[in-house]
């Protein structure tokens, strides 16, 4: 078991400046227009606007799974990130999702994710995506990540000022 | 779009053999940018060709993993809609993906199985790769409904 403090924990406004913009980096995130919304020591929470070019289904509007999956996976991402003792790069290992109801059409979806377990080497997280109610949940998800997965030098992108 | 009108959009894309003409209509689909096309055999052959917007880790660089999710999830619904006799869009109960490698940011290939088709129920399996079929990238399987 890992019970290493969370860099949140011990400097939540270093993760906050991190991750506020980290999303908008990504090319991805910023075409599906996530945005984050809130987090804190190993949980995050993001929202995706509703668009039309979003839509899965033409003859009801609703949102594709794909969009609702992406949001998962980076909501998700983003609760390890909150949860892990210093900056590491992460991969999903697995990813499911329980599809509850429809989303309603015209309305955003948020996912609020939380990590409850870390160990030396994988991340363990569940999630929620939701509309108007975080009670009343449009999708479930559960994820696994891998901790420090990447080979490459650095897991981020250089910044300004860093 | 109502209902109908889908309906006759898929039976035009089957008589027609009008593959992309189905994709086209799903706006997701066009987002990602993904395509279809028919293998030596007649079975669905997915294609979501790179482009940048769908990368998610500029380190690597990879593409994002809700890309590979919505490609094989996408994957798996068309294939569904292109095979069966029903015309109507299936609705996704629940859906698992597991990432067996980076997804570099290069073409990705999926293709699926309708592993049982029930009266209610289908259970679709999908899988993704890039270089080689034999070195999938993603796996993932998909319980609809189909009425």
């Amino acid at each position: 078991m890992s019970d290493e403090t969370s860099l949140f924990e011990r400097d939540p406004d270093q993760v906050r400046r991190l991750h506020g913009g980290f999303f908008n980096a990504i090319p991805h995130s910023r075409e599906l227009g996530l945005e984050v919304v809130d987090m804190g020591p190993g949980w995050g929470v993001l929202k995706v606007p509703y668009r039309p070019e979003l839509i899965g289904n033409p003859t009801t509007g609703v949102l594709h799974g794909g969009v609702i999956t992406s949001l998962m996976d980076s909501t998700c991402g983003l609760a390890v990130f909150c949860r892990l003792p210093r900056m590491e790069a992460i991969a999903t290992l697995d990813l499911r999702l329980d599809f509850l109801k429809p989303a309603v059409i015209g309305e955003d979806v948020f996912a609020r994710a939380e990590c409850y377990r870390l160990t030396r080497q994988i991340a363990f997280v569940r999630a929620t995506a939701y509309q108007r109610d975080p009670e009343d949940p449009v999708a479930t998800s559960t994820a696994a990540f891998m901790r420090a997965s990447s080979s490459a030098k650095k897991p981020f992108p250089p910044r300004e000022g860093q | 779009m109502t209902a109908m009108e889908l309906e006759q959009i898929v039976l035009q894309a089957r008589q027609q053999g009008d593959v992309a003409g189905l994709m086209a209509h799903i706006p997701y689909a066009r987002l990602i940018g993904m395509d279809m096309a028919l293998d030596e055999s007649g079975n669905p052959r997915f294609l979501l060709p790179f482009q940048p917007k769908n990368i998610g880790n500029m380190a690597l660089p990879a593409l994002h993993g809700g890309v590979i999710g919505g490609f094989l999830e996408n994957s798996a619904i068309v294939h569904l809609m292109w095979t069966r006799a029903s015309t109507q869009m299936p609705k996704t109960i629940d859906f698992c993906v597991d990432y067996l490698r980076s997804a570099r940011a290069v073409d990705t290939f999926a293709r699926c199985e309708v592993t049982r088709q029930g009266r209610r129920i289908a259970h679709v399996t999908a899988t993704c790769w890039q270089s080689a079929p034999a070195e999938p990238v993603a796996v993932a399987r998909v319980h609809f409904l189909l009425t």
